[in-house]
C-alpha cells in the first residue's frame, strides 16, 4: 500500500544504479509522470546507454511507483521491447504490458509545407473580398429587413431597440461626459494660450463651438460606443454561436437579421446621434468653465456668441455623422460577430478585429464627411 | 483507519441563499471503489461532486481528500491533491481553441515535460484507451460529435493515471449502444489501472454493472448510501420510485 500522504510532499528519491559485478542495472524510487516530468535528458541517455546492452539484468524491485510515463521511458530505452534478464514486482507487468501488447495508433506528424507568397497573398485579397461581400449582404439584408418592417410594423422589434439604446446609450453617459469634459478644458486651456498673444480672446468661442460641435463631439462619442458597445455586440454573438443559440433561433424559424441584428442597428443609429449632443454639451461646458477661469470670458457672453460663430448646420452636421458612425459601428459588430467560430480563442480575435475595423472606419468615414461637407457650415 | 478513505465527507451542508441543497450529508469511499450518486434532477449531485475536490466550499461539514482536511489544506496543498484527481465534465469542458491532442497534452506540457516522443506516447496510449484513433487527435472539439467529446474529455481526465476519477453523467447524451461500451471501457480502464471512481448517473445498467457503492441523494439528505443491495431495500419513496419501477424491475430481474 503506497502512503500518499507522504508520497506527494516527499518524493523517494530516483536512481539508477550498476551493482558492483557490473551484471544488474537497480532502479529504485519513484518512476512516475510527476517525478519525472521535468528530469534531465542525462537520465534518458543514462537509461539508453544502459539499454543497448543486452547482458544487463534490469531488477526493479525498488521501484516504488511506477506509471505508464515511467513504464514508456524504460521500455524506449530497451529498444520498445522487454530486457530478456528482468526481476519485476507483480503490479509492475501490467505497466508493462500496456506498452508491449497494446496497438497505439502513431501520429503522423506531417510537417505542414510553407505556403507560397503568392498563394498567401491571393488568401490575403479574397479574405478581404469575402469580409467586403458579407459587410454588404448584411447592409443589404438590413435595408431589406426595414423595408419588410415599413409594410409590417407590428413586427418591429420594439423592445430589443428600447433595451439597446439604452444599454448603448443611457448606460455610456457617464464615460463621454468625462472624456468629452476633459477634452473641452483642454483645447480650451492650449487655444488660450494662442488667443492671447494676438489679443483675440474671444475667438475661443468660434474655435471650441465649431471644433467640438462639428468634430470632436461625434468622433469622441463614436470612438468610445466602438469601444464599449462594439465589443459587447460581437462578443454576445459570438457566445450565442459557441452555445447554439444562433441555431436555436433558426430552428425556431426567427431570422437572426430580423432579431439580432436589426435591433442593434437601429438602436445604435438613433443612441450614437444622441449621446454626440450630450458630449458637445458637456465638452462646451468644460471648454467654457476653462475659458472663464482663463480669458476671463463670462459664461453669458459665451452662449450669446455660440449662435453666431457656429452656424446651425455644423450642428446638424454633428449629428447626421453621430448617426452614420452608429450604423458602421454596430453592422461592422455584427459582422465580426456572426464570423465568430464555436471556439474561445476565435471570440477574442474577432471582438479585436471588430473593434479596430469599427474605429478604423469612423475615422475613415470622418474624412469622408471633412471632404463632403467642406463648403457648408463654415462661417 | 482514515488512510483507507479516500474521499471521506462529514456532516456536509450547502445552502444556495435560503436554499438548502444538502442536509446532513456523510459518505466515506475507500480506495479502488466506484460510487455511483444517484438523484433526481437539482438535487446537488454535481454540487456535491465538486465539495469533493474543493471546487466549491460546502456551507458546513468537513471534506477530507486523500485523507487530508480540505478546509484547513493551503491553496497550493489543495491544488496537489486536486491534481492527483481527474474530472470529467458533464459538457466535456474540452478548451475549444485547441486540438484534441494538445486538450489531452495540455496536463503534461503544464508539467514541463519536454520530451515530445514521451508525450506523442501517452497521449497516443489514452486515445487507444478510449477507444479514438490517430486521426481524430487533429481535430478541434467542435468537429467531434457527443459521444466523441466524452471519450476525449475522458481521456484527458485519465492522463495523468488520477487516484481519484469524478465522473459527472458519462453516459447521458450517448445512445444505448454506445453508453454500454463507455460502462465497459471504463470497467477495463478501472481494472487496469486502478483508479477510485465516483460517477453521477440516472443510468440503472450503469450502476449495476460498474458501482460497488451507491449513494441516493433525495429530499437534500443522503437517503441511502451502500451497495446496490442495501439500497435497494431502502424503503424512501425515491428508491422506491427509482429503482423499484418498471423500468428498474427489467433491469434488476433477478437481483435482490
Amino acid at each position: 500500500m503506497v502512503e500518499f500522504s507522504i508520497e506527494a510532499s516527499a518524493p523517494p528519491v530516483r536512481e539508477v544504479r550498476v551493482s558492483p559485478d557490473g551484471q544488474t542495472v537497480v532502479l529504485s524510487g519513484s518512476w512516475n509522470l510527476r517525478s519525472l516530468g521535468a528530469a534531465p535528458p542525462e537520465l534518458r541517455r543514462r537509461l539508453e546507454a544502459l539499454g543497448g546492452e543486452q547482458r544487463l539484468e534490469w531488477d526493479l524491485r525498488d521501484v516504488e511507483v511506477l506509471d505508464s510515463a515511467g513504464a514508456f521511458l524504460l521500455w524506449r530505452a530497451w529498444g520498445r521491447r522487454l530486457p530478456e534478464k528482468r526481476q519485476f514486482r507483480q503490479e509492475h507487468v501490467s505497466t508493462f504490458a500496456r506498452w508491449e501488447t497494446r496497438q497505439i495508433p502513431s501520429l503522423d506528424d506531417a510537417a505542414r509545407p510553407a505556403v507560397p507568397l503568392p498563394l498567401r497573398a491571393q488568401r490575403f485579397v479574397s479574405g478581404i473580398a469575402a469580409h467586403l461581400l458579407s459587410l454588404v449582404t448584411l447592409l443589404g439584408q438590413f435595408v431589406l429587413d426595414v423595408f419588410h418592417l415599413l409594410r409590417h410594423p407590428g413586427d418591429v422589434p420594439w423592445r430589443p431597440i428600447s433595451a439597446t439604446i439604452h444599454e448603448t446609450g443611457g448606460r455610456a453617459l457617464g464615460i463621454t461626459a468625462l472624456v468629452g469634459f476633459l477634452i473641452g478644458v483642454v483645447v480650451s486651456y492650449l487655444s488660450s494660450f494662442q488667443l492671447q498673444t494676438f489679443g483675440a480672446q474671444i475667438y475661443i468661442v468660434n474655435i471650441l463651438g465649431l471644433s467640438i460641435i462639428r468634430e470632436l463631439g461625434p468622433l469622441l462619442a463614436a470612438i468610445l460606443v466602438a469601444g464599449r458597445s462594439g465589443s459587447a455586440m460581437t462578443a454576445r454573438l459570438g457566445v450565442m454561436r459557441v452555445t447554439q443559440e444562433l441555431d436555436a433561433l433558426s430552428a425556431m424559424g426567427i431570422s437572426h437579421s430580423l432579431r439580432l441584428i436589426l435591433p442593434k442597428v437601429v438602436a445604435l443609429t438613433i443612441a450614437l446621434p444622441l449621446l454626440v449632443v450630450w458630449t458637445d454639451v458637456i465638452a462646451l461646458t468644460g471648454g467654457a468653465m476653462s475659458a472663464h477661469l482663463e480669458l476671463n470670458i463670462g459664461y453669458q457672453q459665451f452662449l450669446q456668441k455660440l449662435p453666431q460663430a457656429v452656424p446651425v448646420t455644423n450642428f446638424a452636421i454633428g449629428l447626421g455623422k453621430g448617426a452614420v458612425f452608429g450604423l458602421f459601428i454596430a453592422l461592422i459588430a455584427c459582422h465580426f460577430g456572426l464570423r465568430i467560430q464555436p471556439n474561445t480563442e476565435s471570440i477574442g480575435n474577432e471582438t479585436t478585429n471588430s473593434v479596430v475595423a469599427s474605429i478604423t472606419l469612423v475615422i475613415l468615414v470622418d474624412a469622408v464627411f471633412a471632404i463632403l461637407f467642406r463648403g457648408v457650415g463654415l462661417p | 483507519m482514515t488512510e483507507a478513505a479516500i474521499v471521506r465527507m462529514e456532516h456536509i451542508w450547502t445552502r444556495f441563499g435560503d436554499n438548502v441543497v444538502h442536509r446532513d450529508v456523510s459518505l466515506s469511499l475507500e480506495r479502488g471503489k466506484i460510487l455511483g450518486i444517484v438523484g433526481a434532477s437539482g438535487c446537488g449531485k454535481t454540487v456535491l461532486m465538486r465539495e469533493m475536490i474543493g471546487l466549491q466550499a460546502p456551507t458546513e461539514g468537513r471534506v477530507y481528500l486523500f485523507g487530508e482536511l480540505l478546509q484547513t489544506a493551503r491553496p497550493k496543498r489543495q491544488q496537489q491533491l486536486r491534481n492527483r484527481c481527474g474530472m470529467l465534465f458533464q459538457g466535456g469542458a474540452l478548451f475549444s481553441a485547441l486540438t484534441v491532442y494538445d486538450n489531452i497534452a495540455f496536463s503534461l506540457r503544464e508539467l514541463r515535460v519536454s520530451d515530445e516522443d514521451l508525450i506523442s506516447h501517452l497521449v497516443c496510449m489514452k486515445l487507444s484507451m478510449v477507444g479514438l484513433g490517430a486521426d481524430d487527435a487533429l481535430l478541434m472539439p467542435a468537429e467531434l460529435s457527443g459521444g466523441m467529446i466524452k471519450r476525449a474529455a475522458l481521456a484527458r481526465a485519465l492522463i495523468m493515471e488520477p487516484e481519484l476519477l469524478l465522473l459527472d453523467e458519462p453516459t447521458s447524451g450517448l445512445d444505448p449502444v454506445l453508453s454500454e461500451e463507455f460502462v465497459g471501457l471504463l470497467d477495463e480502464l478501472q481494472t487496469e489501472l486502478g483508479f477510485t471512481v465516483v460517477l453521477i448517473t440516472h443510468d440503472l445498467d450503469t450502476l449495476k454493472d460498474l458501482c460497488d457503492r451507491v449513494a441516493v441523494l433525495a429530499d437534500r439528505q443522503l437517503v441511502a448510501f451502500g451497495t446496490l443491495e442495501d439500497v435497494l431495500a431502502c424503503t424512501h419513496p425515491f428508491t422506491e420510485h427509482f429503482f423499484h419501477g418498471q423500468r428498474a424491475q427489467r433491469v434488476f430481474a433477478g437481483m435482490g
